[in-house]
């Protein structure tokens, strides 16, 4: 439906731009797109791609917005419009839990910096999204709530780790929502539930006040139902924080402005992941997508990054490296679930972790304290690292070359709920296609590629660290190329 | 590389302050097997005269003025998660015995 049609009796939404023009200049209400959002996340509740909503906060927010535009204050460029964030960020008016047992209770005594810009534009924080617990996972069925269910089958996995917020946006139970990308957790739940996710360059967004999984890795990002929506949202929450000390000062340019084109842009084909390993239905999507990519002027060439093949087992190394240091906060001393009845310390502290964490969190835990631990640090940890700056030289050595490189986003279509349950490396594996970008640095998103018998079909697109304005650019011609 | 034992694990648990139920032992063990036996391959790989990243943006030194900045939170809602409070300070059980 073209945004001008769309009426709030319509199934869905306009555009996020469309729904803040329109409640600025007091041709909707805040209040009622509220209601919208709340009411539609009660009918689709059977998906359970969200853990709690934010009635009370969200209602007196949106009222306060309506009696500013009213009194002819200014409001934001989100003015009024609903989102959902995935359960690790800190947002006020509900519990923040990363879908763990450790945080069941927990109220954020302050809000992540994303969310804090997002509402200083207007938006409002309507509910949080379903996860895997602590971001661990590629199908939200490890989350300690229950899993989350694919938008277009519910026997089947919506991806993960932000599953709930990628199903979120494709039941349409708000304009947009939040995710956070380790090694794929917003771009392979868009692929597998058909929406856009966009990973930005390590650093664009703060992630102060989001529940921390691998620093060196971890992105902040949207998912939306278009590059436009996903640009916006992106634009309002990039730049610097002294909050957190790895953000980036943003680019000059704005986010927003995505006119131009693919002819003779040269977008380099990634081999290492387009043979061995990817599911001939996934493929041959693909195949298409490139066609039609060509047949509008865009160069298309093979491109080889020979060690992209070890980026996952890197990721296996660091990723639980770094989430053994960053779980350790987690005590029972401080917040969070305490095991009540210990007799000493060290066994509050035992069995604490013991009853609150997961078997996935427990597992990387203790992976990523064997591979810190002083005897086996050089050949795990410090090897790791060094081949991660092979990985690095190879993106760059690419990029000297095309302008964007191009893959799937996953492997396979989404599978079956249940399907993988119990076999770690079968679930690690999800995650070979996205992995790399994380190790990198560099933005990467997700776009909706086709679909394969009846479930949907993304495709990856990546570009240079800071290149997030040319990147987004492009996909939004590869997304009218292909619609 | 090493092959891990149920001492190994139990000891792993142990520096991660995770008391393991008796059962879970023997399947963290080959779960980590095969984890180990997967990332392996990095033994394979060359990487004569290349330095470990940690950081891919270049950022070094990140400081700022050693001031305090006043945020507006109240000691009250910062002790509001803490599972047992007294006189304002979290209270957590004898750490010297």
């Amino acid at each position: 439906m073209a945004d001008d049609e769309w009426t709030i009796e319509s199934e869905g939404w306009p555009s996020v731009a469309e729904l803040a023009k329109r409640v600025r200049r007091g041709q909707l209400k805040s209040v009622d797109l509220v209601e919208k959002s709340l009411r539609t996340i009660a009918d689709k509740q059977e998906y359970h791609a969200v853990l709690a909503t934010l009635e009370t906060r969200a209602h007196a927010r949106a009222t306060e917005i309506d009696q500013r535009i009213a009194a002819g204050e200014t409001v934001g460029r989100l003015a009024g419009v609903p989102f959902i964030a995935k359960d690790n960020f800190l947002v006020f008016g509900s519990e923040t839990t990363a879908a763990s047992n450790i945080l069941k209770g927990f109220e954020a005594p302050y809000q992540a910096t994303a969310i804090e810009k997002l509402e200083a534009e207007g938006a409002i924080c309507v509910a949080k999204a379903n996860l895997d617990a602590f971001a661990h996972g590629t199908s939200t069925e490890n989350s300690d709530f229950g899993a989350t269910k694919n938008p277009h089958d519910m026997e089947r996995i919506p991806g993960g780790s932000s599953g709930g917020s990628a199903a979120a946006v494709v039941l349409q139970l708000a304009p947009f929502a939040l995710g956070s990308d380790t090694g794929g957790s917003i771009r392979q739940p868009a692929s597998m539930s058909g929406c856009v996710g966009f990973k930005p360059t390590y650093g664009s967004v703060s992630r102060s006040g989001v529940v921390a999984m691998a620093s060196s890795l971890d992105a902040i990002g949207p998912l939306a139902t278009s590059v436009e929506d996903a640009a916006l949202v992106f634009d309002v929450m990039a730049g610097r924080d002294p909050l957190d000390s790895t953000t980036i000062e943003r680019a000059a340019e704005d986010f927003t402005r995505l006119e131009g084109s693919l002819i003779g842009k040269r977008i380099g084909v990634i081999q290492e992941y387009m043979g061995e390993g990817l599911q001939p239905n996934v493929k041959e999507v693909l195949d298409k997508a490139l066609d039609k990519l060509k047949a509008a002027g865009a160069i298309i060439e093979p491109v080889s990054l020979p060690s992209l093949p070890m980026a996952l087992a890197v990721y296996y190394i660091l990723c639980p490296a770094e989430v053994s240091s960053n779980l350790s906060r987690y005590d029972g001393q401080r917040y969070g679930f305490s095991y009540g009845d210990a007799s000493d310390l060290q066994e509050s502290f035992a069995k604490t972790r013991d009853i609150g964490f997961g078997k996935e969190a427990k597992r990387r835990i203790m992976i990523g304290t064997y591979v810190l631990s002083s005897g086996y640090y050089d050949a795990y940890y410090k090897r790791a690292q060094t081949v991660r700056t092979k990985i690095i030289n190879e993106y760059n050595a690419a990029f000297k070359h095309v302008d964007f490189l191009f893959g799937p986003t996953a492997p396979s279509t989404a599978f079956k709920l249940g399907e993988k349950v119990g076999d770690p490396m079968q679930l690690y594996l999800e995650d070979i296609m996205t992995v790399a970008v994380n190790m990198a640095g560099v933005p990467a998103i997700s776009v909706p590629a086709g679909m394969s018998e009846g479930l949907p079909v993304g495709l990856q697109l990546m570009a240079p660290q800071r290149h997030d304005a040319a990147l987004l650019i492009a996909a939004k011609q590869v997304e009218g190329i292909l619609a | 590389m090493a092959q891990l034992s149920r001492d190994d694990v139990l000891k792993l648990a142990h520096l991660g302050r995770i008391e393991l139920e008796e059962d879970e032992v023997d399947k963290f063990a080959a779960e980590f097997d095969a984890i180990l036996k997967y990332v392996e391959q990095l033994q394979t790989v060359d990487i004569d005269g290349l330095e470990p990243t940690s950081q891919v943006t270049g950022l070094m030194n990140v400081t700022r003025a050693d001031e305090v900045i006043d945020y507006g939170y109240q000691a009250k809602d910062l002790l509001r998660n803490v599972p047992q409070v007294e006189n304002d300070q979290i209270k957590v059980k004898r750490m010297i015995v």
